[in-house]
């Protein structure tokens, strides 16, 4: 019980774990495409509350300045990767990632 | 700020960010992850103002519930009916997907409680860091600030040339 009141590092690095393996398990388990996309923003969150926590301790802007890089990158990811999912469907039908096995109409 | 205070709603943030991360994940309703989705990223962007990274947190709110999340509904909405039975998604690998997420999160936490304690630095940040961030901006990080900035104009120029619907007289462009 002690190491829970003075709020540190431990539980930052708890949480984004938390996050990580939920992300992880959405993009292997989920078939639906966009499930997919919500798990890897999911581990992008994991990451970036890292970043944060650890420049937070370290007293550096480093982690700061990166974690407002992973969020721009995330934006661009989420667009075109929605982009190619809108393709996906038009061509398919479908957007079930384990059934779409063909490069070519 | 009262200490306990302070603990209890950092507490009350991180059981939302974490629980409603688990929803998006276990719930069959793809509507319903999206919007589990977004007290996730507000979770994190509380976390965000804990750690003293305000104009982080602004960001997290803007970029991702203004922008990803919409895109992401956006997308739930245009590849399937919106109340259709068809919009529930089925899973797969759940036997090595279960192992991998016990794993993974076992072996994090693991690691970090019992390997050492963490020794933080004496020159901890605090207090409102957006002028720090703006000098950094434009001092240290100003060529990735650049070529980030091309890579989005040029990521959502492309998204929009792939996503655009075809005119039915030119299919072959």
């Amino acid at each position: 019980m002690e190491h829970l009141v003075p709020i540190g590092l431990n539980h930052y690095l708890t949480i984004s774990a938390f996050l990580l393996g939920f992300g992880l398990f959405a993009v292997m388990t989920r078939k639906n495409a966009i499930v997919v996309l919500m798990g890897v923003e999911l581990i992008l969150n994991a990451a970036n509350i890292n970043f944060i926590a650890f420049s937070k301790y370290n007293g550096g802007m480093g982690g700061i300045m990166f974690s407002l890089f992973v969020i721009v990158i995330a934006a661009a990811e989420a667009a075109i990767a929605l982009a190619i999912v809108i393709n996906i469907f038009k061509i398919f039908k479908s957007v079930d990632v384990s059934s779409i096995d063909s490069m070519k109409e | 700020m009262n200490s306990l205070t302070y603990t209890v709603i950092f507490y009350l943030f991180a059981a939302i960010t974490v629980f409603s991360a688990a929803f998006v994940v276990f719930s069959r309703n793809v509507i319903y992850s999206a919007f589990s989705l977004l007290f996730t990223f507000f979770g994190v962007a509380a976390l965000y103002v804990f750690l003293s990274a305000d104009f982080i947190a602004v960001t997290q709110v803007v970029v991702y519930v203004g922008g990803i999340l919409v895109l992401l509904l956006f997308g739930v909405m245009f590849t399937k009916g919106i109340m259709d039975t068809e919009v529930k998604s089925d899973v797969l690998h759940i036997i090595p997907g279960t192992l991998i997420l016990a794993g993974i999160i076992g072996a994090l936490l693991y690691t970090f409680y019992t390997t050492h304690t963490w020794k933080p630095s004496e020159t901890q940040l605090h207090g409102s860091l957006v002028e720090r961030i703006g000098f950094e901006t434009v001092s240290h990080y100003v060529l990735p600030f650049e070529m980030v900035s091309i890579l989005l104009l040029a990521a959502l120029i492309g998204a929009a040339f792939l996503a655009r619907f075809d005119k039915p007289d030119n299919k072959n462009s």
